[in-house]
């Protein structure tokens, strides 16, 4: 019985693994087809059956003249952006958090969960609700199709998750502690910036990762609020899937764009193992 | 605590959300009462005939509402018992536990319009592997242009994307349990179904419920994978409101009806996830 159940834990585990990788090893295979073996029949390994060529990731260093994908400048497009509203983020919802754990608040019927439920209620508002008002918005402030602009649209984005994250966080972080530093002769924001900060670091990490990983993901905002000027990583790649583009530079313009976040699956895995996660996601 | 601090923590991140949002929500809720489309760009005043249409005579914008409740409420489901078992299995004792944790991880990280991309070619009809694996036993589903199996693909690739994130919160909080009522039960000799039943499960009650409303709420938001995999289609199949939404307002450009569409939708949103979560809470947790 127990032998049985030890098997079947192995095999769903195995299994869901093999479901996980897929994708990723279908991307790798076909990223190095030609025209050939990705339209006479379906191929799987290279040498056996088909000739592998460079020639789906020779088109992403070339430049866009000599019929190549340009993704180095979304690339670094993507990158400002996602750690830019992060940063943002993470400093105006921590401060936010800290003061919706700490102090009381009270205007009318609303209390400190509402004020909470608020900033993660904006999660709930689908893109296309928001994309319309701020592209009209964006148009008119002279920001569309801008960096900034989807600074702006990001913070909308992320707070909510820095915010969600970091009240639950401070609510572990024992209040003697806060308390201490102010007998000690800190004032509020001293015993914030001294005490509470530096016990809060694996929460900021954990936040900063979340918000990390919502922001770089998003498609919907930079495909509506973007055009020629600004192209963020998700749209361009997107962009290739027309008739037109052959599956293996669009396989390896894939890859190489969801390559950079699968290192924060390793950090997450270390702070989770550490059990520091446990009290930052709860 | 001094009474003035208190604000200085708060206000800045509050008023930034707001500053950003407070055009956005009155310029929609505006909007929703105005004509605005492609032939009369221009914020007049209509009444209520745009809620009128929307209640009246547009039974696709509900079957989109539909079929989105059913997708995501399926989706869900199916990564909630997906995540807590595989949370489960690599909660304690099992070899290479590192590394199936970083690989149940790993989909969420990857961007959803990426790998629908990839998905897409996977699931090719004529050239993807997947048809070529099934040929073998002589069965080649449609799994983009039938309109039950496009739903099938839809969720297949909805719960490849986001189970980690289950996942993740799952483990997170089995990880975080106290160890004395798993010492008391196994003292009395619990069996490991027992234990679940009656240990595991009530002490991670709260924590599923959180979960699962954090997953429904990014659920309700389908969008990114409809959009690539299918466009809707075939037909209006694996239509969800966003994208009927994004239909009616950028492809139709009738941002008007777009806008009411839209207030309704969130009006709709928010009642019924706080019912969720008041029912779940309900269900789960007994006293």
């Amino acid at each position: 019985m127990y032998k049985f159940y030890i098997f079947l834990k192995y095999s769903f585990v195995a299994l869901w693994t093999m479901f996980v990788v897929a994708p990723f090893l279908w991307a790798l295979s076909t990223s190095f087809k030609d025209f050939q073996s990705v339209n006479s029949k379906v191929t799987y390994i290279p040498w056996i059956d088909y000739q592998p060529s460079l020639e789906g990731w020779k088109v992403l260093i070339k430049s866009p003249a000599k019929g190549g994908v340009d993704i180095v400048e979304p690339y670094f497009n993507s990158i400002f952006v996602t750690c830019t509203a992060s940063v943002i983020s993470i400093f105006l919802g921590t401060l936010a958090a800290y003061a919706l754990s700490r102090f009381t608040f009270k205007a009318g019927f609303v209390r400190n969960n509402d004020i909470t439920f608020f900033f993660i209620s904006q999660r709930i508002m689908p893109p296309i609700v928001l994309s319309i008002p701020f592209f009209i918005f964006l148009s008119t402030i002279g920001l569309l199709d801008s960096l900034i602009g989807l600074v702006v649209v990001y913070i909308v984005l992320l707070m909510p998750i820095a915010v969600w994250i970091m009240v639950d966080f401070f609510n572990r972080v024992p209040k003697e502690l806060d308390e201490t530093a102010l007998i000690d002769g800190c004032n509020p924001y001293q015993a914030f910036y001294k005490v509470v900060l530096p016990n809060s670091i694996p929460g900021l990490i954990v936040a900063g990762m979340f918000c990390i990983i919502f922001g770089w993901i998003d498609f919907f905002f930079a495909f509506i609020l973007t055009f020629t000027e600004v192209q963020l990583l998700p749209v361009k790649v997107v962009a290739l899937n027309s008739s037109v583009t052959p599956w293996w530079s669009l396989s390896a313009s894939a890859l190489v764009s969801v390559a950079p976040l699968i290192i924060v699956a390793f950090i997450v895995e270390r702070y989770l193992s550490k059990g520091n996660l446990s009290g930052a996601l709860k | 605590m001094n009474f003035k601090h208190k604000f200085v923590f708060l206000f800045p991140g509050l008023f930034v959300l707001i500053g950003i949002l407070i055009f956005p929500i009155i310029f929609t809720i505006r909007l929703s009462f105005s004509g605005w489309n492609s032939y009369t760009p221009e914020m007049n005043f209509i009444g209520i005939t745009n809620y009128i249409r929307l209640f009246t005579d547009d039974p696709r914008f509900w079957e989109s509402f539909f079929r989105l409740s059913f997708l995501s409420v399926t989706t869900v489901i199916l990564q909630y018992i997906i995540g807590f078992s595989l949370a489960l299995m690599v909660w304690r004792d099992i070899k290479f536990k590192r590394f199936f944790r970083v690989m149940f991880l790993i989909p969420m990280m990857t961007t959803p319009v990426i790998m629908t991309v990839i998905w897409r070619t996977f699931f090719h009809e004529s050239l993807g592997p997947v048809n070529d694996l099934l040929g073998a036993f002589g069965v080649g589903p449609k799994w983009l242009s039938d309109p039950a199996t496009a739903k099938i693909t839809v969720i297949i690739v909805e719960v490849w994307q986001w189970t980690p994130f289950m996942f993740l919160l799952l483990l997170a909080g089995l990880l975080s349990l106290p160890k004395e009522p798993f010492l008391a039960a196994a003292i009395d000799g619990a069996s490991a179904f027992r234990k679940f039943v009656f240990v595991t499960f009530p002490l991670m009650a709260p924590i599923s419920i959180g979960a699962i409303i954090i997953r429904l709420i990014e659920a309700s938001k389908i969008m990114d994978t409809v959009f690539v995999l299918t466009s809707g289609g075939p037909g209006t199949a694996t239509e969800t409101s966003s994208f009927y939404i994004y239909i009616k307002g950028l492809r139709e450009f009738q941002m008007g009806y777009a806008a009411t569409l839209s207030f309704t939708y969130l009006v709709i949103m928010i009642i019924s996830l706080t019912i969720i979560a008041k029912v779940l809470t309900k269900l789960m947790i007994k006293e």
